[in-house]
């Protein structure tokens, strides 16, 4: 198995991951089948809906209008939620979050907890930090279940086990479950898993879930699932912990009426997901009495400034640019270096965790524009990660070793060039003659130094032409 | 505090944006277009799509053909929403109302649960419960193995923005959608009916408007 | 039509076929070509590359050349592209007022050669013939960002004897990406062997499409494999000529 760490501040680059999941041929065809999966189905059921584009267009309408007073609709959030009796909490990065968490679970008495799958809870590293607190925690989505008991890390923002196949999920629950005559097909595999947490859920009374979103007029939460694990864990708990990046919260209760329509079908290819829970602080003798949410800033208030950078917060985690990234296909989630991986992960990691941390990740993109096409809420991704490009050079501009670097040269020079059409004619001629050396007897170029090796280790390269265009031109002009 | 200073923080952030003031003007179509019959039609398939079994009968018959459902289900034991109109109950079953007293594992040990729903989407297959006198709590509708819903006719919407119209009244209500049996498809995208809600759900579509006064909408 | 064409710096230096090509279709057709000698490069690379200062002052270039062009024909959809989804952001962030203005009146007179072909000349058939099994890549930026759809399609249609044959996943990138190509070599690699599969899956003699950067980077690979598919720029297919009615069959 390869095992790259999700951790922006320890990941290798995005070129260093991809190198070795490229290698492993396995996950590239498990990654491949999965998403080849999902992408038909959303393309059936995209097109089957003439409004489609005017629906995208309300959604991003809907998480702009909101991120673009976020101020007001947290508060109003946290008026409505607190009148209905539950209790918020605002975390200004991973670790006060963590903190936060740890004390509601410590006065509430609980030593095990019950977890919805969440990006937000997988971010802040949150289950490493409450086991070594002494809290057990029990995964209850089953890919979620699979990562845990494999020590594996998310892959992906929707389906985060798809790099693993049947057989190899059949011997980590055969291993871990000790359940030796398991056999391997999804059946057997789903009903292991409903019987190992069955158990779980009518005895654990604490439980942590995030939140797909907060709606600031109600004071509600709104929650988008498809085994049911979900509402076990919000419906039979005692004490319920949403941890929701600030981002999550939508203006009004009608908003989901555009969401709930985009989302379900961009996500999972299903006109509507098995399950829906949408609820508002305590209801008496219904579901959990002691109810809390966390805020999560953690970077994200960082993106507001510019609308360039802003839109990324629009996501709502449908995971349609990763199904769609022919980038994706290729690497699968791990070479993102993050929990974000894909599209959405290229643009928001960098903006999250600090720059330096993740600075291939905005060229981890051909930028063909497929993510932005099937995105619910229309973030320009490939907008987004050429200006992110723009910062990692800048950032860059006086750094010692990058002042010297091929490309920075290369493309003072070029852009030196560009700007007076006779210096590029003569450029063109002295490229010629630089690349006649590495032509081949059959007349291509097989192997170029530097740089342009990269491309020549796959590729050969036809050699510049005798005669460019304008020089046609002025010649056919000539003898007219 | 960390409230003032992630406030503080968004406020700085957007202060510059806050003259362009406009909300959002939203164009998308939010009422259907089919009349009854295709509507109750449509609703029927998405929900065969769902797994979900399909059931008729006007309003008159519908303890018989609850009866006769459950039975055929081989669903003796039910649980159901104390308020649940006992007019449902057919009489050769065994009938328990739910009572703040049961526990999960008591509830979880019925043979199924009989409730009534708040709307039904026909667009997307979805039985909408929220909390009401026929709908329960949430638990009810979540544990036992069997779920079987009777809806009316007057209760199917077309498209979710319709739907919402409806839910707005009572906004913060729990509520649940569900769309078919629970499933998943993490393993190899195979989706598998039943992983942790109901592993079956039937439905009544009770052909006549009822006159049931908590179960319908002005 | 007096039109301008903007050969772009690759196609003027790697492919002058192409713009021959282009010359040849339009003055078929009965139009006038004008090459404003001084033209360079868009700034693409720059810009995509996270140059962004450089991009500007190519940006400025380019419209102050073509500003009072009739009509501008750009044989590179990912060119296209740039001018027509970031020149009026480069004119923001650089609070250049005279090139936003100057650009607003530009945008609708510059085309892609196929969009130039169909949606501007309202043709489909540019009396072509070329007798090849042809298989047609969309690439990425003339389908998601000028949404070419299946205009260079109906174009090929009607090139007396092309078979064209469809290629399966023609939507899917190829891999070049430009510094993405060299940046992330073994992704873009492993990108590229999928396009080949698909093209050599075909049985097609050509693989056309309307961006002469992808062209390249697949011919790079179906040369390195041996394989005797020939990547050709749409004009040139265009361009070709009815050897028959000439009376060579
Ligand atoms: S960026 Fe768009 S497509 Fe990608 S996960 Fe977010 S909402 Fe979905």
């Amino acid at each position: 198995m390869t095992l790259i760490t999700v951790d922006p501040l320890k990941a290798p680059s995005f070129p260093k991951a991809a190198a070795e999941l490229l290698r492993d041929t396995q996950l590239r065809r498990n990654v491949a089948h999965a998403t080849d999966v999902i992408q038909h189905k959303r393309a059936a059921l995209v097109a089957e809906k003439s409004d489609w584009q005017a629906l995208r267009t309300a959604g991003a309408a809907i998480r702009a209008e909101a991120l673009r007073h976020l101020d007001r609709y947290l508060e109003q959030f946290e008026k409505q939620f607190t009148a209905a009796g539950g209790h918020v909490h605002w975390a200004s990065d991973a670790d006060e979050a963590r903190r936060i968490i740890a004390g509601i679970l410590h006065d509430a008495q609980a030593d095990e907890v019950i977890k919805i799958k969440s990006m937000t809870t997988a971010e802040i590293d949150l289950n490493r930090s409450l086991e070594s607190a002494g809290v057990r925690v029990y995964e209850t989505d089953l890919a979620e279940l699979i990562l845990q008991l494999g020590h594996d890390q998310p892959s992906h923002i929707i389906a985060p086990a798809l790099h693993k196949n049947r057989h190899q999920v059949r011997d980590l629950f055969a291993r871990e479950m000790h359940l030796p005559d398991l056999a391997d097909d999804p059946p057997a595999l789903t009903e292991a898993a409903r019987l190992y947490l069955r158990e779980k859920f009518l005895k654990v009374k604490a439980a942590i879930c995030g939140a797909n979103f907060l709606i600031a007029e109600t004071g509600s939460i709104c929650i988008v699932e498809s085994e049911g694990n979900g509402r076990m864990c919000l419906t039979l708990s005692d004490t319920l912990i949403s941890v929701a990046g600030i981002e999550k919260v939508i203006p009004t209760f009608a908003g989901l009426e555009v969401l709930l329509q985009t989302l379900p079908r961009a996500a999972t290819g299903e006109r509507m997901n098995p399950y829906n829970s949408i609820w508002t602080g305590v209801t008496p003798g219904d579901g959990p009495h002691n109810m809390h949410v966390v805020l999560l800033d953690n970077g994200r208030s960082n993106l507001l400034e510019k609308e360039i950078t802003r839109q990324t917060l629009q996501c709502i985690r449908c995971g349609a640019c990763l199904n769609t990234c022919p980038v994706y296909r290729q690497t699968g989630g791990h070479a993102y270096g993050s929990v974000y991986s894909g599209p959405i992960g290229a643009i928001l990691t960098p903006q999250l965790f600090a720059l330096e941390h993740a600075q291939s990740l905005p060229y981890a993109s051909s930028l063909c524009g497929a993510c932005y096409e099937v995105c619910p809420v229309k973030i320009n991704i490939p907008e987004v990660l050429v200006y992110l490009r723009s910062r990692v050079v800048d950032k860059n501009r006086n750094n010692l070793s990058s002042v010297f670097s091929q490309e920075r040269i290369g493309m003072k020079m070029m852009a030196r060039i560009f700007l007076n059409h006779e210096r590029f004619e003569k450029a063109q001629r002295m490229a010629r003659i630089f690349e006649k050396p590495f032509i081949g007897q059959d007349g291509w170029i097989h192997k170029l130094p530097g740089l342009a090796g990269q491309w020549t280790a796959a590729r050969d390269l036809a050699p510049i032409p005798a005669q460019s265009f304008r020089e046609w031109w002025r010649g056919r002009k000539a003898s007219q | 505090m960390s409230r003032e200073a992630i406030l503080g923080r968004v406020r700085a952030a957007l202060s510059a944006d806050r003259s362009a003031e406009s909300s959002p003007l939203l164009s998308y179509p939010r009422t259907g277009t089919l009349n009854t019959e295709e509507r109750l039609q449509m609703l029927e398939e998405r929900l065969h799509e769902y797994d979900a079994r399909v059931f008729h009968c006007p309003e008159q018959a519908l303890a018989q053909r609850i009866f006769e459902v459950l039975s055929a289900a081989g669903r003796l034991r039910i649980i159901h929403p104390a308020a649940l109109p006992t007019s449902w109950h057919a009489a050769q079953l065994d009938w328990t109302p739910d009572s703040p007293g049961l526990s999960y594992a008591e509830i979880e040990a019925f043979d199924g649960v009989l409730t009534g729903a708040t709307a039904a989407v026909t667009e997307s297959g979805s039985i909408v419960l929220q909390h009401g006198p026929a709908e329960g709590r949430r638990a009810l509708t979540l544990l036992p193995d069997y779920h079987l819903c009777v809806i009316f006719e007057n209760q199917i919407v077309e498209t979710l923005p319709e739907c919402f119209d409806r839910l707005k009244a009572n906004a913060a209500a729990p509520t649940t959608f569900i769309s078919g049996p629970s499933a998943t498809a993490d393993i190899e995208m195979t989706r598998i009916k039943g992983v942790h809600g109901p592993r079956f759900l039937d439905v009544i579509l009770v052909t006549r408007p009822s006159n049931f006064p908590k179960l319908t909408f002005q | 039509m007096r039109i301008s064409l903007f050969i772009t710096c690759y196609n003027d230096t790697l492919f002058p076929h192409t713009g021959k090509a282009v010359v040849s279709v339009l003055e078929r057709l009965g139009h006038t070509v004008d090459f404003p000698i001084d033209q360079t490069c868009c700034g693409q690379m720059h810009f995509n590359t996270g140059y962004r200062r450089a991009a500007y002052p190519l940006a400025k270039r380019f419209v102050s050349i073509f500003r009072d062009a009739e009509a501008v024909c750009i044989p590179s959809s990912s060119c296209v592209a740039m001018i027509r989804d970031y020149y009026a952001d480069l004119a923001d962030e650089n609070h250049d007022q005279e090139l936003a203005a100057d650009l607003r009146t530009l945008l609708p007179r510059i085309f892609e050669f196929t969009e130039l072909l169909t949606d501007c000349l309202h043709l489909e058939d540019v009396g072509a013939s070329f007798s090849h099994r042809v298989t047609y890549h969309a690439s990425c930026h003339g389908l998601r960002s000028l949404h070419l759809g299946d205009k260079p399609i109906r174009l090929l249609r009607h090139v007396r004897g092309l078979d064209l044959i469809e290629l399966p996943n023609s939507d899917r990138c190829c891999g070049f990406g430009g510094t993405f190509a060299v940046k992330n070599a073994g992704v873009s690699t492993a990108m590229l062997e999928e396009k080949l599969d698909a093209i050599l899956g075909t049985g097609a003699e050509i693989c056309t499409a309307c961006d002469n950067s992808c062209l390249m980077h697949i011919q790079g690979r179906l040369h390195r494999h041996g394989a005797d598919v020939r990547a050709m720029h749409i004009a040139e297919i265009l361009a070709s000529e009815n050897r028959e009615r000439e009376g060579t069959p």
